[in-house]
């Protein structure tokens, strides 16, 4: 078995009884990456000197004795919208194209603290705006379980990254569906934390109100040992929730029996896939068999949420994106007067799904449209929030779909921007609740493609995703869990 | 006809915090170009704002110290607008829900008092500051900005539209400002743009109850400029309302140099601020123990001041309201008085020579002790000193703090009065100026000050006028 191949867990024990160094897990996943990115593309940039350096000093405290945390040496992808120090962090966006960051993100911060070593930044949609990772302004990343599809976005780069093994852990970001939906795609372990438990610090806003950093990895123990690191109240950050620490704990011994499940009726919607809902359909059963309580719950307010998102998020975003005007760092064009100069900066610097997202949010914010829009949309995000509150006095987890499909065609939706958007109806309404929610593998479609449910709980409820997460991944008795990838040395 | 004018004024102040309002960056003035800068108060992506304790509680105590009704529940919004000196090209104010509401401030009219309304008051974070190159901003090749200044803590105060005049309105800045003072919330620095304020003004046929037509008038950078500029653009929308024309809402800018207002952009663009809740900040609670806390907390302001300075030194109002421009003018007064009971000649040497010397000099009150202010005028009513030695020693006391009472000591500053000591100066001059002995021998009684002068500017002022002039009278005999 190859190094890249174990998971973070493994990796960290291999590390800490000195069965093997911390430069030879970062050599592995190097290489990994210069075989299979080429063709993947899921990096825009790589970072080896500086993973190599990470590993070489991690190698030189553990010889000399130090207390190392379980992370130190374990390498890591970080999606392309967290602020890193002397890194470029680009957005996967013209506009930041050439931007570097003179501090470092909250979380970046915790990870470099005990020594994991960063394998470079990856690709996602633009500003993080998009289900596809085609709104990447550099290139679309490919499906690693078939390299004709997307791998979901925005977090499609991590999301792909830890699928294809080439690196055991990854950070995304999740607004609305932006880990949960590629994890799903890509059949690894998406975890969007409570709103406020993981620190924004640094993460280039999109949407601030549901903006949320999380963790993109291949197990449920692997989660929890990252949220571990990252979660926790910052003072950096207003909306960070006091008291929202997570201790990992190596038992994610789930207690099935009696777990009061709730089947989300609008999850098992005729038009989604039937082997998606199917899964959805076993999944339920199987806990069912382990002594929970499943019964079916509504979410009656579903549809509206992803028109109550698609107004809130982009005039978030419009206002977010405001500061991207070329007179202080990124691209910048030069004009007649300072209008023309902002005009064409924006005009040639965002691309165009973005762009369309600024104008919605607008739109959405203009004086007589304030309050049949905006305003609108956030009383419908108050009555989503309610009739969670009321599930969850009845029920522990909430269990759906991840997204209506398996990975959909490269170009298949980007025409359509309507369609896309529909991708993520799995995920929105618990993103405007603010709730923790995870997306893991529930089965493998006909087409070879993994599939993925979706647990929701309580606000700071994570461990009860991640046990019965840990309980799904135990009881699994399908194949294969890891896609195929074969390609000869250099391409 | 006869018009009204009607003036309402928007008041924007530097809170005196240390660091900035989202972030730790200090506050100094005048550092290099953006050097006080950090990735918050530059707006990088990323990046999110803090409350600053030190702000909120400043703008409460302004807003006790002006009666305005503070909100137990308020919030921070994004106002949205692009321009330079703006980083997030959104501003972080306050919108519908203001920190406070109402509130008052009243003026000492020439025989009466009146009281002018505030609408609201609330936070809200300062920008940067452009830098035009050339002589303004019509006209310039390009701009550097400098974002020391952007973040600051500033509170906006919003006074309902009811001043009259120019002067009222300048009235109101002055009496707001020796508030601001008496309670520590902002060094009110007009010329460094820690104060600043706009203002809308509007004719109406007098008598009517409904507001003309309004203008805004900006840049106006001093108490008398405001009063400059009001004046003036209420005469030009005078001159045309009177020729029959109309006036139209735009904004002008105030010139200093020529003494006119001319607009700053030609067409007033609808601007849509698209406000919206701030979402990285969560709403301000306000515990009422807190408020209340800081009410008991509030100074003796400047109105109660005052009247304790009239009722307790028989002063005029004209005079207790010089004494309260700022707290430690009336402090030093009081100070003094208590070793001082001529508090006639204890004013009159206060708004005298003290101020004209702290003029002069660029001084504060910092150096100068009122107690030796007080010997110093003992020492003259005394007979020690005279009148021009006391100024000079002022001068030197308001720059080093020296004490009077040994400068005369070491310097043999006292009064000459004896005959022994005066004649031979007396017979001197006599000798010295026999065209003006002619002149008083001849009845102009104007030459026997110009023998004094001479007699004075001998002794180096010390001579004893009393007895100079008794002795020079005999002498001329």
């Amino acid at each position: 078995m190859e190094l890249f191949e174990n998971t973070a867990v493994e990796l960290s024990r291999l590390l800490r009884t000195k069965e093997v160094s911390a430069v030879d897990v970062v050599r592995s996943f190097l290489e990994r990456i210069e075989l299979l990115d080429p063709h993947l593309k899921a990096f825009i940039i790589r970072t080896p000197d500086m993973a190599f350096n990470t590993a070489k000093e991690v190698d030189n405290r553990r010889i000399r004795g130090e207390e190392m945390h379980p992370l130190a040496g374990v390498p890591v992808a970080i999606k392309d919208n967290i602020s890193t120090l002397d890194l470029p962090t680009t957005c996967a966006s013209r506009i930041l194209e050439n931007y570097i960051p003179p501090y470092d993100a909250t979380v970046i911060a915790a990870l470099k603290n005990v020594g994991m070593p960063f394998l470079g930044k990856t690709n996602m949609d633009e500003f993080a705006m998009g289900s596809s990772t085609e709104n990447s302004a550099f290139f679309p990343t490919c499906n690693p379980w078939d390299l004709s599809r997307v791998p979901g976005g925005s977090s499609g780069g991590s999301a792909a990254a830890v699928s294809a093994a080439m690196a055991p852990l990854a950070l995304g970001s999740d607004t609305g569906g932006s880990i949960r939906q590629p994890a799903s795609f890509c059949g690894v372990t998406g975890l969007r934390p409570t709103y406020g438990r993981v620190s924004r610090y640094g993460l280039v806003a999109f949407a601030s109100s549901l903006d949320q950093v999380g963790t993109i990895t291949l197990t449920a123990l692997d989660s929890a040992l990252l949220l571990s690191l990252i979660a926790g109240y910052d003072p950096l950050d207003s909306t960070s929730l006091p008291g929202s620490e997570f201790d990992y704990t190596d038992d994610l011994e789930p207690d099935i029996k009696n777990l009061r499940v709730g089947l989300i009726k609008q999850h098992l919607s005729a038009d989604f896939d039937q082997e998606v809902t199917d899964a959805v359909l076993k999944a339920a059963s199987i806990l069912e068999e382990y002594g929970a309580e499943v019964q079916e719950v509504s979410l009656p307010l579903t549809d509206y949420g992803l028109g109550a998102y698609y107004l809130i998020a982009p005039s978030e975003a419009s206002s977010n994106l405001g500061r991207y005007d070329g007179v202080r760092y990124g691209y910048a064009v030069n004009g007649e007067n300072i209008e023309d100069m902002f005009s064409r900066t924006r005009g040639e610097g965002f691309g165009p799904e973005v762009k369309r997202r600024i104008m919605i949010g607008t739109y959405a914010l203009s004086a007589g449209y304030y309050d049949a829009y905006y305003l609108q949309a956030m009383k419908v995000r108050t009555l989503i929030r309610n009739d969670y509150k009321a599930l969850f006095n009845d029920f522990d987890i909430l269990l759906g779909a991840a997204s209506p499909t398996p990975a959909f065609k490269i170009g298949e939706k980007t025409d359509d921007p309507l369609q896309m958007y529909l991708s993520d109806i799995c995920n929105i309404t618990d993103s405007l609740a603010g709730l923790p929610s995870l997306a893991v593998l529930s089965g493998i479609h006909s087409s070879g493609l993994p599939m993925g449910m979706q647990l929701t709980a309580s606000p700071m409820q994570e461990i009860m995703l991640l046990k019965t997460a840990n309980f799904f991944e135990k009881s699994r008795d399908f194949s294969p869990l890891r896609p195929v990838l074969e390609f000869s040395e250099g391409g | 006809m006869k018009y009204e004018v009607v003036i309402g004024l928007e008041i924007h102040l530097e809170l005196l915090t240390r660091s900035k309002l989202f972030c730790g960056c200090s506050t100094a003035f005048g550092l290099g170009p953006n050097t006080n800068c950090c990735p918050v108060c530059l707006g990088l992506p990323g990046s999110l704002p803090v409350f600053n304790r030190k702000a909120i509680e400043l703008a409460v105590t302004a807003a006790l110290a002006l009666k305005s009704e503070v909100q137990i529940n308020s919030r921070f919004d994004r106002k949205n607008y692009f321009y330079p000196d703006l980083p997030k090209a959104y501003q972080v104010s306050q919108y519908d829900q203001p920190l406070a509401r109402g509130g008052c401030l009243e003026i000492e009219l020439d025989k009466s008092r009146r009281k002018v309304s505030l609408e609201r008051i609330h936070l809200e974070e300062e920008a940067g500051k452009l830098v035009h190159a050339g002589e303004s901003i019509i006209g310039a090749n390009y701009s550097l900005v400098d974002y020391n200044r952007a973040g600051i803590p500033l509170l906006e105060i919003v006074t309902a539209p009811n001043l009259y005049s120019g002067h009222e309105a300048r009235l109101f800045l002055e009496e707001l400002h020796s508030v601001l003072l008496y309670c520590s919330v902002s060094d009110c620095k007009m010329e460094e743009g820690s104060l600043r304020c706009d203002a809308n003004i509007s004719l109406r046929p007098a008598g009517s109850p409904t507001l003309g037509t309004r203008t805004e008038v900006k840049n106006m950078n001093s108490f008398r400029s405001v009063e400059m500029a009001l004046e003036f653009e209420a005469k030009r929308q005078e001159s045309i309302l009177t020729a029959g024309g109309s006036i139209i809402q735009e904004t002008f800018h105030w010139d200093e140099e020529k003494k006119h207002t001319f607009p700053l952009r030609s067409k007033e663009e609808s601007s849509d601020y698209r406000y919206f809740p701030e979402p990285d900040l969560l709403p301000l609670v306000l515990e009422s123990s807190y408020v209340e806390k800081l009410a008991e907390r509030l100074p003796m302001l400047p109105q109660e001041h005052r009247l304790k300075l009239l009722d307790q030194y028989q002063l005029k109002v004209k005079e207790a309201v010089l004494l309260t421009r700022n707290r430690e003018l009336g402090d030093f007064f009081e100070t003094a008085a208590v070793s001082y009971s001529d508090y006639r000649n204890l004013i009159n040497w206060v708004q005298g020579d003290l101020l004209y010397q702290l003029r002069e000099s660029g001084r504060d009150l910092k150096k100068i002790d009122p107690r030796l202010f007080a010997e110093l005028l003992i020492m003259v009513d005394d007979g020690k000193i005279s009148r021009p030695v006391a100024k000079e020693l002022l001068a030197e006391m308001v720059q080093t703090g020296a004490d009077p009472g040994e400068m005369v000591e070491n310097r043999h500053l006292g009064l000459i009065s004896s005959r022994e000591s005066l004649m031979p100066v007396i017979e001197q001059v006599i000798l010295g100026n026999p065209d003006a002995v002619d002149n008083y021998r001849q009845g102009k009684k104007k030459a026997l000050a110009f023998l004094v002068g001479k007699v004075m500017a001998v002794t180096g002022g010390r001579a004893d006028p009393a007895e100079l002039n008794r002795l020079l009278k005999e002498k001329l005999k």
